[in-house]
């Protein structure tokens, strides 16, 4: 964690479990921190431009949203081809992650992943067929893994070390 | 919980962004036609009641110098238990799913650099004398949060 001072990582430490639901939250971080309001915005926002902080979000829990399937659909896609049609599956409202990875051959012939919501197994196999249908001739083969388990989750940690 | 209007205008809003201002909650409020406190206080509500799993800033840990790699391996049934408990012992190891294929248990290793990836996947090989397959991200299309509640 090279890029980050000891400031920016008593911040990224403060706000990892969340932000606190006060008025002026940031003012909140500041005097925990002993910094200023103005320091922790400044701080944030210029991790933000780094692309340390993708955004400042709400994490939608989709189980609780009624989205209760979840599908790893992967696919084995023309080397040739896999960037630009990964980016329109990857456009797709119903994609909430897609990544190119590397094959491991010959058990795992797929190198994109696209991770599919939907509110039942059914709606995951129609959502499915139509990234099938996007990939057309460019798609050797394609399956789809459902979790059966959560056996572990965590969020983000940070070593307690200063640098 | 049963989200009513306004609960659905907020999980939507807030998937896009948060205002790094010293008021950001009178400002998202104004978009929705709401207060700040009764933004707050729904807020509050959805993280409670686990609607919403967290808000807050999320990082990239890669752009903070650290590595993550998807790894997946393949257990016989009867091992299964097992593995878990000496894989989940790891403090690197960020989630993990059992899935229904022959590769049965698929996890996230997040390091603090990129040459620890390796070092720890290689470990639970040792420990568990199974392979640990590695599908590190090559290349990314874009995320967004885009749950529509």
């Amino acid at each position: 964690m090279t890029m980050l001072d000891p400031i920016d990582r008593r911040i990224v430490a403060a706000t990892g479990g969340g932000l606190p639901l006060v008025e002026r939250p940031y003012a909140q971080i500041a005097s925990e921190l002993e910094l200023t309001e103005d320091d922790v915005i400044s701080r944030l926002s210029a991790m933000q431009t780094q692309g340390i902080i993708r955004r400042i979000a709400l994490a939608p829990n989709h189980y609780r949203l009624g989205m209760t399937a979840n599908g790893m659909t992967v696919w084995d896609v023309d080397d040739a081809h896999v960037s630009d049609l990964g980016k329109r599956v990857g456009a797709l409202p119903f994609v909430t992650h897609c990544y190119r990875r590397p094959r491991a051959l010959p058990q795992w012939p797929y190198n994109l992943f696209a991770m599919v919501h939907g509110s039942d197994r059914s709606e995951v196999e129609a959502k499915r067929l139509e990234i099938a249908q996007l990939l057309s001739e460019f798609c050797r083969a394609n399956t789809v893994l459902y979790s059966t388990r959560i056996l572990k989750k965590t969020g983000l940690r940070l070593s307690q070390k200063e640098d | 919980m049963d989200l009513d209007a306004l609960d659905r205008a907020i999980v939507n809003r807030l998937q896009v962004g948060f205002p790094l201002a010293p008021n950001p909650f009178d400002i998202v409020a104004n978009d929705l036609g709401c207060t700040a406190p009764a933004l707050i206080s729904r807020l509050q509500r959805l993280v409670a009641t686990g609607a919403a799993t967290r808000f807050g800033p999320f990082f990239d840990a890669e752009a903070m110098g650290g590595a993550f790699c998807l790894c997946a391996m393949s257990i016989p049934a009867d091992q299964f238990d097992a593995v878990a408990q000496t894989v989940n012992a790891r403090p690197e190891v960020a989630h993990n799913y059992e899935r229904d294929h022959e590769l049965n248990m698929w996890f996230v290793l997040a390091t603090e650099s990129p040459n620890d990836i390796d070092e720890i996947a290689d470990a639970i090989q040792d420990e568990t004398g199974l392979a640990v397959f590695r599908f590190p991200k090559l290349e990314e299309y874009f995320i967004g949060f885009k749950v529509t509640a």
